[in-house]
């Protein structure tokens, strides 16, 4: 089980996502899967965008290696947010992957057209969502060759 | 965690390698899988890009559902083939995994910049690189929601 990754730091993802039940089953399951993941939690759009741009009570934010993003949020919906994290040229090499219920073709088409890097259909049953993030963990965290920060972002 | 138009087809994944090993290594890693996969092969850039240009019309060039790309390719660079897939309207939906030798920051860098959607480092040892397609059927075929095949 990998700890932390080669430079020693710890594996930063965000998640936004405003109902608790579901951030606390997230968090449950990379606790189990991974102890060196340091889970951040914005609950609706407008939270997400402050704790990427590290303005006001978040500027000590770090930059996230990965963000999951819910697409149904309030006030500031995640097809915003994934606008504005693929539209800004300091965050858009963040992968962003999409953790949503719908299973919309729609939501689904339009997810990839505004250049989520992948989509994930949230399942109901409890037990195949902590697979889901396990898999997430396995593949994007463990695999994945993640992009670093660069200087100018 | 799919849609019901998802299960129970087969995945067509294009995979665009100039190793003759390495595309073997793949094959047989895919048929082990149990989710049910066609795999193309383009051996270099001008052969992905002659797939890729066909609209997915003739039946033995189907749109994929998943690209494959080492950077490293003869005659057409994979970065351009990248490049090319990701500013052209109809294909840059489709998930593209970047599966090459380097694990040079400014290459890891350069294809998320080109919107690549993941990049991997192909491992030198074998059973590595079994283990390593494993997860991406598991992630890619399985767990994940691909993008909805264009009606024709």
């Amino acid at each position: 089980m990998k700890m932390i990754d080669k430079n020693g730091m710890p594996t930063e993802v965000l998640l936004v996502e405003d109902s608790p039940g579901d951030v606390r089953l997230t968090q449950e399951a990379f606790r189990d899967a991974n102890a060196g993941v340091h889970l951040h939690i914005a609950t609706g759009g407008v939270e997400a965008m402050t704790f990427l741009k590290r303005e006001g009570n978040r500027a000590n934010a770090p930059r996230p290696d990965l963000i999951l993003l819910d697409l149904n949020l309030p006030k500031m919906d995640g097809r915003e947010v994934l606008a504005h994290i693929k539209g800004n040229p300091a965050l858009n090499t963040i992968p962003t992957i999409i953790l949503t219920t719908s299973d919309a073709e729609a939501d689904i088409a339009k997810s990839y057209l505004l250049k989520a890097n992948c989509y994930l259909t949230k399942p109901v049953e409890l037990d195949t969502f902590e697979t889901l993030v396990k898999s997430i963990n396995d593949f994007w965290l463990m695999k994945v060759r993640l992009p670093q920060e660069t200087p100018n972002a | 965690m799919k849609t019901k138009a998802q299960t129970g087809r087969a995945k067509e994944v294009l995979l665009i390698e100039d190793s003759p090993g390495d595309v073997r290594l793949t094959r047989e890693a895919f048929r082990d899988a149990d989710a049910s996969i066609h795999l193309h092969v383009a051996a270099d850039g001008v052969e992905a890009m002659a797939y890729l240009k066909s609209d997915g019309n003739q039946p033995e060039s189907p749109r994929p559902d998943l690209i494959l790309l080492d950077l490293n390719l003869p005659r057409m660079d994979g970065r351009e083939v990248l490049a090319y897939i990701k500013a052209d309207a109809v294909l840059k939906t489709i998930p593209t995994i970047i599966l090459t030798t380097s694990d040079a920051e400014p290459d890891i860098a350069k294809s998320y910049q080109l919107q690549a959607n993941c990049y991997l480092s192909k491992p030198g040892q074998l059973d590595a690189f079994e283990v390593l397609m494993k997860s991406v059927t598991e992630f890619w075929l399985k767990a994940a929601t691909l993008p909805p095949r264009l009606k024709a």
